[in-house]
């Protein structure tokens, strides 16, 4: 496996010293993810395979090139999971894009994001230089968060080698359940209930009903399902998979569509088209042709940012702007990490 | 790095000029320089390295923060931020050249936020205020370090600190929303959002644990978690430190994540008992506290695995907590490790090394061969969830040569700690203290990486430097050399 390690770091270090761009890449299933893809692509999915899975450490270790679907069933077997749920978008997602995209499934707003689970990172940097952050421990502050930083970075700032993450056991009881609901009432209602002792785990609104999934002990399952009240949704884990790859009828709409992560308890946006409400609140799908800059003022508005997640004119960007002092400590960390501006450029913000 | 209390000369020409700057814009009272005055900010809460420094500002909201941060600027003035001065690293430690800039005024709670569940404060606002203050709406913030009535939350994001409950409900840094950060060059950024992310790389976590390297923090939004309905905790005693090792590691592979999960080691259970009358079992090689919290069905049915994974694991002895008194109680003792620590001895040195909980065993072994050779005594309190080791080695800095002797004794630990593939620190940051260190557990271009990020945000080295990540010519200078689990990774890499 050093061979291919080698093989990326020399491409790298060839790249950087011709300044040609790369475009590091996964199983592809993210392609449609961002800005533009420039420059010519460099795989991970040969380096893969777990490395170290310790399942009373609460510890995988694995690298970037593995299948998620191959790593969620090694810790499946042991009763455990990735807790923040990562969309898959396809078969051939791998663990390194999952973590350079730095998306959240439907359990994001209660047990956390991709960041959160991030204990470590080895990577290739822009030098071609091979690093470690981090480390295999729930606890650690020597030195910046670097493995943090990666998570979201879209290999902006290098190729994640391998990664190691936090992982959870399995709830012992899992319950979906719906109730027929406006927006506004599904909004207020995911708010009201994320501030009392309830063992949530997603919410969504769409179609005019408000989805819960309840997971825990057997006993606090049981409990709030009778709290909550509505009726059974008899195939939820489907329901929150198809959710969670974006294969709902909603995701099908020919309009745009845009993620704007803001305040929870923000009111139904106003915007023409669909929506769909996930994450308590906190995070709105929204198929609109509404013009980019409509949209951005909408979330920020909010407290929030607006991405242009699919389809529609990406050449305004895809992700909302940066204010310049904030641009400048990006372009400043872009510079620390890939001097030569080699990686991924443009994959975030142009000039990144 | 070992000890200083460094008396260099003060200039005192400069010491004007600067107080004179600053005393454009802030009150007298609000600028010290006076040795008498300056003085108690001479150290943090490792007393060990002291050093006086040149000027004390003390803002009182952020224009003033950021107008000192532009006229240090200016005047290529180094800053150090404090909080409360809390910090176990020597992170706070002033420089005898700088300003040390005190964001102790600025302690109000701007605003509580009942529906998102979030509040809004400012930086010197104590970590259990926030939880007071939400208590009303059911509310309380997560990260409760055992300082937690006096350290500040600017210095939890600063340390990036966690306490007994965050293997459930995670550190600082999976607690916080947003900031508000002032650059060295006085620039603001607002770093997060009202959102669970925000645009761009993800500096949240970036800032978080930064040890006020990167930017001083003006304003922290965090998040609020409603507060359990219920909580019992389970106290095991075991013969053996082994046997309450393995015990927490069969505690997860039953897929609890308990609530807390702490260890003491005999030592400690004698040194706190006298203190707080826990009624802690006193023959006991090593108490393990297990907490469940939810509902009360739930907890009951926790508590009931909880204790059969203890008795199964060998335990000696298992009481179950049944009022809020008694649990309060429990943890009491845990809580008072230090001070207790301070009540045998004349002084302790607190380690933070993180190991994985496998190598707890052979980890705690080498401590107690240490504590033998070194003839130091060691108390050992372990935030077992997470292998958070706090090895408290007691010594007498009056006794010539004992605290260079203790600084050995814990660079070792952190040596071993880094070599079963954990961490030299997990909570309390590198500071002054683990400097060194960190040229072990790092190899050359992961620091200039470290060095890279910093100057990204602050290219002429003004805030808080010398702390935290080491320059290669020291660690070359200290004859460190970088380890990783037992084996060179870079074997083909100069050693400097
Ligand atoms: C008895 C005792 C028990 C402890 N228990 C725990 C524990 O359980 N868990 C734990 O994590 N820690 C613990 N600590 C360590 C300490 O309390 C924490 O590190 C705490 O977060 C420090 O907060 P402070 O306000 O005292 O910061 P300080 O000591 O004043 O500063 C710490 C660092 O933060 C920086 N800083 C402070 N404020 C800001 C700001 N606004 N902006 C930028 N940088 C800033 C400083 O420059 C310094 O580098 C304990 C300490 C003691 C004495």
């Amino acid at each position: 496996m050093q061979d291919i390690i080698d093989q990326l770091a020399h491409a790298i270090r060839e790249a950087a010293s011709h300044k040609t761009c790369l475009r590091i890449r996964g199983g592809g299933t993210k392609d449609f993810y961002g800005g533009p893809l420039r420059g010519e692509s460099l795989s991970t999915t040969a380096y893969r395979g777990v490395i170290d899975y310790e399942p009373t450490e609460l510890v995988v270790i694995a690298r970037a090139g593995t299948p998620l679907p191959e790593l969620e069933a090694v810790l499946r077997e042991k009763g455990q999971m990735l807790a923040f749920e990562p969309p898959h978008f396809g078969s051939s997602a791998t663990l390194g894009g999952a973590i350079a995209a730095g998306l959240s499934g439907p359990r994001r707003a209660y047990a956390g994001a991709v960041r959160d689970f991030m204990l470590g990172v080895r990577m290739v940097d822009g030098k071609g230089s091979d690093l470690r952050f981090g480390g295999r421990v729930m606890k650690n502050v020597a030195g910046y968060d670097i493995s943090r930083l990666m998570a979201g970075s879209l290999g902006t700032l290098g190729v994640i080698l391998e990664a190691s993450l936090k992982t959870l056991p399995l709830p012992a009881a899992e319950f979906t359940l719906r109730r027929e609901q406006t927006q506004a009432e599904a909004i207020a209602l995911m708010n009201e209930w994320a501030g009392k002792p309830l063992p949530l785990s997603a919410t969504c609104h769409t179609g005019g009903f408000l989805y819960v999934r309840l997971s825990g002990a057997v006993a606090a399952v049981r409990a709030a399902r009778e709290k909550l009240g509505g009726e059974e949704v008899t195939d939820g884990t489907t329901f929150w998979r198809e959710l969670r790859d974006q294969r709902l009828d909603f995701f099908t709409l020919p309009e745009p569509l845009w993620r704007l992560s803001i305040k929870s308890t923000a009111a139904a946006l106003d915007l023409p088209g669909e929506q769909i409400i996930e994450w308590g609140g906190a995070l709105r799908w929204v198929r609109t042709i509404a013009d980019a800059q409509t949209i951005r003022e909408a979330a920020a508005r909010c407290g929030g940012h607006a991405a242009l997640f699919r389809g529609g004119d990406k050449t305004t960007g895809v992700f909302h702007p940066l204010p310049p002092v904030m641009m400048r400590l990006h372009q400043r960390l872009k510079q620390a990490f890939d001097p030569a501006g080699i990686l991924n450029p443009g994959r975030m913000y142009e000039g990144l | 790095m070992s000890a200083t209390s460094t008396a260099a000369p003060v200039d005192f020409i400069r010491q004007q000029a600067v107080a004179r700057a600053l005393r454009v814009f802030l009150p007298e009272p609000a600028v010290l320089f006076e040795h008498e005055d300056v003085k108690p900010y001479e150290c943090d809460g490792l007393s060990a390295y002291r050093q006086v420094p040149m000027v004390v500002a003390l803002p009182e909201n952020e224009q003033q923060v950021q107008r000192i941060l532009q006229t240090c600027y200016e005047m290529r003035v180094p800053v150090v931020a404090r909080g409360a001065g809390t910090g176990l690293s020597g992170g706070a430690l002033p420089l005898g050249n700088g300003v040390l800039m005190s964001l102790a005024k600025m302690m109000r709670i701007l605003d509580i936020d009942r529906p998102s569940r979030t509040a809004r404060v400012q930086p010197g606002v104590r970590n259990l205020a926030i939880s007071e203050a939400a208590a009303p709406y059911g509310l309380y913030y997560a990260p409760d370090p055992s300082s937690q009535i006096a350290c500040s939350i600017g210095g939890n994001v600063a340390e990036n600190a966690g306490g007994m409950h965050c293997l459930k409900y995670g550190l600082t840094v999976h607690n916080i929303m947003k900031l508000r950060v002032f650059t060295i060059e006085g620039e603001l950024v607002e770093i997060g959002g009202e959102g669970l992310d925000a645009a761009g790389y993800d500096l949240l976590a970036l800032m978080t644990g930064s040890e006020g390297m990167l930017g001083v923090v003006t304003e922290i939004t965090v998040r609020l978690l409603p507060a359990p309905e219920y909580a019992q905790c389970v106290l095991a005693a075991f013969d053996d430190v082994n046997k309450a090792g393995n015990a927490v590691e069969r505690i997860i592979a039953a897929g609890i994540i308990p609530a807390g999960l702490e260890m003491m080691d005999k030592i400690t259970t004698g040194a706190v008992e006298p203190f707080v009358n826990a009624g802690y079992p006193l023959d006991a090689e090593a108490i393990l506290l297990c907490e469940s919290d939810g509902n009360t069905q739930e907890v009951a049915e926790e508590i009931e695995r909880m204790k059969a994974v203890m008795h199964a694991s060998g335990a000696t002895e298992v009481r179950v907590s049944h009022s809020e008194v008694e649990r309060n109680r429990f943890w009491a003792g845990r809580k008072a490790a230090f001070p207790a620590a301070g009540r045998i001895s004349p002084d302790y040195y607190c380690m933070d090394g993180t190991i994985p909980r496998k190598a707890l065993a052979r980890v705690l072994l080498a401590i107690a061969e240490l504590s033998k050779e070194y003839g130091l005594r060691c108390m050992n309190v372990f935030h077992a969830g997470d292998g958070n080791l706090h090895p408290l080695i007691l010594y007498d800095a009056n006794i010539p040569g004992e605290l260079e002797k203790t600084e050995e004794f814990g660079a070792k630990i952190l040596k071993l700690s880094i070599e079963v593939g954990g961490t030299i620190t997990g909570e309390h940051g590198v500071g002054v203290e683990k400097i060194d260190s960190m040229c072990v557990q790092f190899n050359p271009l992961e620091l200039e990486t470290f060095h890279a990020v910093k100057a990204a945000f602050d290219e002429h080295t003004l805030l808080n430097p010398g702390k935290a990540v080491p320059t290669l010519r020291r660690c070359v200078e200290f004859g460190h050399m970088h380890v990783r689990a037992g084996q060179e990774k870079f074997p083909d890499l100069p050693r400097f």
